[in-house]
């Protein structure tokens, strides 16, 4: 008990301040930035794992994100008949020749020692195999994007509920990754972060311009939901009766009927979307309980020592028998599937898929500096980070509002100066996120939480 | 004529711009790779110490033109790049001292270097958008084009013209005289080939007597007048706005891995390999093979190799590549 009182000590300070923004700003935003800061701490999870575990410098997490996104689209939208019929042959034929041209590369590979004619042969093969790919399923992509492109004009997804998303975007994203750490794990640290950086690009690339697969810049709205509908919910009666129970003192203290009667609609209302938060949350605490549950069980097990074994001196560990390069690419495949995770459930949330906002300020750097300032290797470390950079990311602004106001209190209004601060007030986040990261990184280079090695 | 009308086809949509995106991308390169080779990490705040120079070349470009200051014909620019140059100058060994000295007297791993780096890159990227705001913004002025394209088909009577923006040949110009300035610096000079002995060999250099505390000075000096002048030649030549410059740090990876980082002169010519691959690629030639093809063999498509959304992949790809068959660059790395 004792030596955990300073994670649960973070962990309540944590909770404290959602809890006053609450109380001071509304339950509506406390709620969205809890749920927010819960799938961060997913992502977080899974960069931890990589970095904290095995030391592997992952900078593609915004790629992983998207993929998962991704994912959610392509289960949970109703396919596009018409689509299908238009092109769909040609794609699924393309689909079978991209998978014919791996396979051949793959048995001369593994048929022909390496000679010069091997890579000849094996570059034409890619390079006819591209011409031809393209040749057949332009066709199929051109008549699938005529068909309909305001409302659809792609070939839809499989019209399962969006929760299955979840599982999808996680073998999605380790997909990628396995395939992203056969070709790079073997480079230098700082040489894999930036091949990541830049593959992640590629990926976002491919999503935002493939339209007949994601529908591009033009963005997927109104995905399922696994939570009921406000509107509905306004309408159900044992919903109405909920939000009379709970504010039933409150009314009674107004009496004219008709005033009562449109301040229980306004709670009503109130109540609904945050009831809709409510089930996201718990639907995300759950996943978040069983990634911990099991993060921490790897971390502790013996398979969790190889690892740190490995991070800690890669020679010895490889002298001892271990596989390095099998367990490096384990990881890295484990994480990224993580952050799959993470990306379903961030588009299951907002109901939309939108490839123009995955930036790697957001949806990369973020998640390091979560993982950096909660303390790397450390699970609790790292969930802690993502909810307080998370809570700082989004409380950035009226707090940079107030020390403005604060300290130009002595200049009039309309002075150049104050309406200047006060216009760039969204950018102080990222000013307050480096200073944060560099005073972390300076004097508790191993987070607020760090990592502890018990030895049982 | 056919076959003169191609040429010049070529030269206006290819080979003109891809020279000065190259030499904007090889600005960028020589500085990721000096900071590389010296100070020994991967720089991620690179595109948004370009675009703190550039705010600065603004800034002072402002306040000459409100002062009625001009070149004539010429952009304003070039007189504020000096003044920028020491304000930038001063901006980079402030967060040296600040920041980058504790890790270097730790003897920290680069990683942890370039993590720090990406706090920076967060503090710089804020200090710009609130001084100057995250909106696209011009500050050309002057005579905007050397030849026009009407022009040019009125004197040599061609069906093609070809268009030639001061800008262009600006970049170019001051890409030449500054690169060959610093490769005479680092050649020729006694501090330069001390930088080389440091970067080549830190023990040895500090053996024989070299101040470590001067080179590193010198190499941030260096960088601050290679990222303003570089960001102020992409802002003038296109506009300037603080993402694009951040996005910008990509390809300027990509150039100085491609040449082998560490190596500046191979991050010189990887500039022009990414700029040249990545508008050879995603051009479409059909008008290039209308002109250079008989009648009967047109083509029907815009015979383009990928999209033009895919032009940040090429460079990642070759890079890639280059990464996985060379892993130390074209031309060998790690020398100075």
């Amino acid at each position: 008990m004792r030596k955990n009182l300073n994670v649960i000590a973070a962990y309540s300070i944590m909770m404290g301040l959602i809890i006053l923004v609450g109380i001071f700003q509304s339950w509506n935003i406390a709620l969205s930035i809890f749920n927010l800061c819960l799938i961060s701490a997913v992502m977080t999870m899974g960069a931890n794992i990589q970095w904290g575990y095995a030391g592997l410098i992952n900078f593609g997490i915004m790629g992983y994100t998207a993929l998962g996104g991704l994912a959610a689209v392509l289960i949970s939208v109703n396919p596009v008949q018409e689509a299908w019929s238009a092109g769909g042959s040609n794609i699924l034929f393309s689909l079978f020749l991209i998978i014919g041209m791996v396979l051949a590369v793959r048995y001369i590979l593994k048929k022909y020692d390496k000679s010069k004619l091997r890579t000849y042969i094996i570059a034409t093969i890619i390079i006819s195999g591209i011409i031809l790919v393209r040749f057949v399923s332009e066709p199929g992509i051109e008549a699938i994007e005529d068909v309909n492109p305001a409302k659809t004009g792609f070939l839809g997804g499989f019209g399962l509920p969006i929760i299955f998303s979840w599982i999808v975007g996680a073998f999605f994203a380790g997909g990628l990754a396995f395939i992203i750490g056969k070709v790079a794990l073997g480079l230098r640290a700082d040489y894999l972060a930036i091949a990541t950086l830049l593959i992640s690009e590629i990926v976002i690339a491919i999503i935002k311009h493939e339209d007949w697969l994601t529908r591009g810049v033009k963005n997927v709205i109104g995905l399922k939901r696994p939570a009921p509908y406000e509107v509905d919910l306004q309408q159900t009666d044992w919903f109405i009766n909920l939000v009379e129970k709970f504010n039933f003192s409150k009314l009674n203290l107004i009496q004219d009927f008709s005033e009562r009667q449109s301040a229980f609609n306004q709670l009503v209302i109130e109540g609904s979307s945050i009831f809709v938060k409510l089930c996201y949350s718990g639907l995300f605490l759950v996943i978040v309980i069983i990634l911990l549950i099991l993060t921490q069980k790897a971390l502790y097990s013996p398979w969790g020592r190889m690892m740190r074994a490995i991070r800690d001196n890669e020679e010895a560990a490889n002298a001892m028998g271990k596989n390095v390069v099998k367990q490096h690419l384990l990881i890295f495949v484990l994480g990224s599937a993580i952050v799959g995770i993470a990306g379903a459930m961030l588009v299951t949330q907002d109901g939309l898929f939108t490839p123009g906002s995955y930036r790697p300020m957001r949806y990369t750097f973020l998640i390091w500096v979560m993982v950096i300032v909660g303390g790397s290797g450390n699970n609790f470390g790292a969930i802690l980070g993502g909810f307080a950079v998370w809570f700082l990311w989004i409380e950035a602004a009226p707090i940079a509002l107030f020390v403005i106001n604060l300290t130009t209190s002595g200049l009039a209004d309309t002075h150049f100066l104050k309406q200047h601060l006060i216009e760039s007030v969204p950018y102080f986040r990222f000013l307050m996120m480096g200073i944060g990261l560099l005073l972390i990184m300076r004097y508790r280079p191993k987070g607020i939480l760090p990592e502890k090695i018990e030895i049982k | 004529m056919d076959f003169i009308n191609a040429v010049i086809l070529l030269l206006n949509y290819i080979f003109v711009p891809a020279l000065t995106y190259g030499s904007q991308l090889a600005l960028g390169a020589i500085f990721v790779t000096l900071i590389y080779g010296i100070l020994r990490f991967a720089n991620f705040a690179t595109g948004d110490m370009m675009s703190f120079g550039t705010m600065a070349a603004i800034l002072f470009t402002w306040y000459f033109q409100s002062l009625g200051v001009s070149l004539g014909v010429l952009p304003t620019a070039l007189i504020a790049i000096p003044f920028a140059i020491i304000f930038m100058i001063f901006y980079m060994l402030l967060i040296d001292k600040f920041v980058f000295k504790y890790y270097r007297n730790q003897k920290s791993p680069p990683v942890q270097l370039a993590m720090v780096s990406i706090g920076v890159m967060f503090v710089t990227q804020a200090v710009v958008r609130i001084i100057i705001g995250p909106s696209d913004r011009r500050f050309f002025d002057g005579e905007k084009f050397i030849i026009k394209a009407g022009e040019f088909k009125e004197i040599t009577g061609l069906n093609e013209g070809l268009a030639i923006k001061s800008t262009q040949i600006l970049t170019i110009l001051v890409t030449l005289i500054l690169v060959s300035t610093l490769f005479w610096f680092l050649n020729k000079t006694k501090t330069g080939k001390s930088m080389k002995a440091y970067s080549d060999n830190e023990d040895l250099a500090l053996l024989s007597g070299i101040d470590p505390k001067k080179i590193v000075m010198i190499t941030w000096i260096i960088a601050g007048i290679l990222a303003t002048i570089g960001g102020t030649l992409y802002g003038l030549d296109k506009s300037f706005k603080p993402f694009t410059y951040f996005n910008n740090m990509l390809p300027i990876f990509a150039a100085a891995i491609v040449g082998g980082i560490g190596n500046p002169f191979g991050a010189f010519l990887g500039g022009y390999v990414i700029a040249f691959s990545e508008i050879l690629l995603t051009y479409a030639y059909k008008k290039f093979f209308m002109y250079v093809l008989p009648e009967s063999m047109e083509p029907d498509g815009l015979v383009q190799l990928l999209s033009t959304d895919y032009k940040f992949a090429v460079s990642f790809s070759i890079l890639v590549i280059v990464l996985l068959y060379r892993p130390s660059g074209i031309f060998k790395g790690k020398v100075l």
